[in-house]
């Protein structure tokens, strides 16, 4: 074996073990990785154990068409995030980002409170990954081809 | 002509001022080219309105990033593997050239947040892995300031790339492995392009622009380390003289 070969076999070898061990502790830290867990998520988790009051977590997923309520004060919206599957009602005192709207993409931080409403102290907008002008969005509309925020809707 | 007829530094210098002039053109006039469709021609967006330009210079942007590092990590290998001593040379080029695209990543990615999400950052997978990337690109660079003998330098930072290199596939994956604020990849997907190509054209342009731009910095930073080392051994063998 020249000495170029074993080179390359102890690099190899060594980028292989330190790929398997980052591969290992992402998975072993998933938990903390998620930005934020989908209704399905939060809808098993609250089956397993009940969880503490005041405990912070994001919580994601889609504004549900027709949910979306604002009190009178300007200030307080409620609304319904949901996954398809499982449903969460949000409440939030604060100004909501531009694109926030029924069928778009939001997560919420903030704590499950008695009522079992999520209170969340922040809302952010979230996008999915598809660009188009304008009149290409209308016209997809128009013939019935629009698929939405697609990639929302996957539970994992 | 064999990997070897390059480990001469005159032929080198040679070709890479041709190439270096060749990339310099073509970048300037792809950049202007990529910002006239990207500002002027692209349609505004039905969601994002105005605020989707931002994404002509941060996607290339984060492209090149990735594109560096993975550069940066091949250099490394070669050059701890063969030995050519164009390698070293290529990736210590590479370092400074990645760092400021993944800067301006983060800057860009971070003024679009604003507006869009509402967020100027997040700590979700796929901003800090290029974060982390960012920072592994100031170690790397201070790597090689930090050793006096340049050949050790060279080993210690080219085994610094290669196990930093595990970062990349994670960075590209993050949206997919894990819940992320980040949206998934628009163009480099499974099931083709999600972006009109009214838009993803000027977006080709404008990445294709930023390569070229790539090859001119990395030829003149080459050409630069070539001549200092050129110093050194001329002071050198006055002083022995």
């Amino acid at each position: 074996m020249t000495r170029k070969r074993r080179r390359i076999y102890v690099i190899g070898g060594f980028m292989l073990i330190f790929a398997t061990a980052a591969a290992l502790v992402l998975t072993a830290f998933e938990e903390n990785i998620v930005f934020f867990y989908s209704p399905t998520d939060l809808a098993q988790k609250l089956k397993q154990e009940p969880f503490p009051p005041n405990r912070r977590l994001r919580i994601g997923g889609l504004v549900e068409e027709g949910s979306i309520r604002r009190a009178p004060d300007g200030l307080t919206v409620e609304f319904r995030v949901t996954d398809t599957v499982e449903v969460i009602s949000v409440r939030f005192r604060g100004i909501t980002p531009d694109i926030f709207g029924e069928g778009q993409g939001v997560v919420a931080e903030g704590s499950m409170a008695a009522d079992g409403v999520f209170v969340a102290s922040e809302v952010l907008a979230k996008h999915d990954e598809t660009y188009m002008p304008k009149e290409v969005a209308e016209a997809l509309k128009k013939a019935g081809q629009w698929q939405g925020e697609k990639n929302e809707q996957r539970t994992e | 002509m064999s990997m070897h007829y390059f480990a001469n530094p005159t032929h080198f210098t040679r070709l890479a001022g041709r190439i270096q002039q060749w990339a310099g053109g073509l970048a300037a006039g792809l950049l202007i080219a990529g910002l006239y469709l990207a500002l002027v021609v692209a349609p505004a967006d039905y969601q994002q309105g105005e605020t989707v330009r931002i994404m002509f210079v941060h996607v290339p942007s984060a492209w090149m990033a990735l594109f560096c590092y993975s550069f940066l990590a091949v250099a490394s290998a070669v050059a701890l593997i063969w030995k050519h001593p164009l390698a070293d040379m290529a990736a210590k080029a590479s370092a400074p050239i990645g760092a400021g695209f993944t800067f301006l990543a983060l800057v860009t990615g971070s003024l679009w947040g604003k507006p869009m999400w509402g967020t100027w950052w997040v700590w979700d997978a796929r901003l800090t892995s290029v974060l982390i990337l960012f920072f592994l690109y100031l170690g790397y660079m201070a790597l090689w300031q930090a050793i006096e003998d340049s050949q050790k330098a060279a080993k210690a930072a080219a085994v610094l790339a290669l196990v930093g290199a595990v970062n990349v596939p994670i960075i590209k994956f993050s949206v997919d492995w894990w819940n992320t604020l980040h949206q998934p990849a628009s163009v480099l997907r499974m099931d083709g392009p999600a972006i009109h190509p009214s838009m993803l054209w000027p977006l080709l342009v404008m990445a294709l622009a930023f390569k070229a731009y790539f090859v001119t910095l990395l030829l003149a930073r080459m050409r630069m380390e070539l001549n200092l080392r050129r110093i050194r051994a001329l002071r050198l063998a006055d002083r022995t003289s």
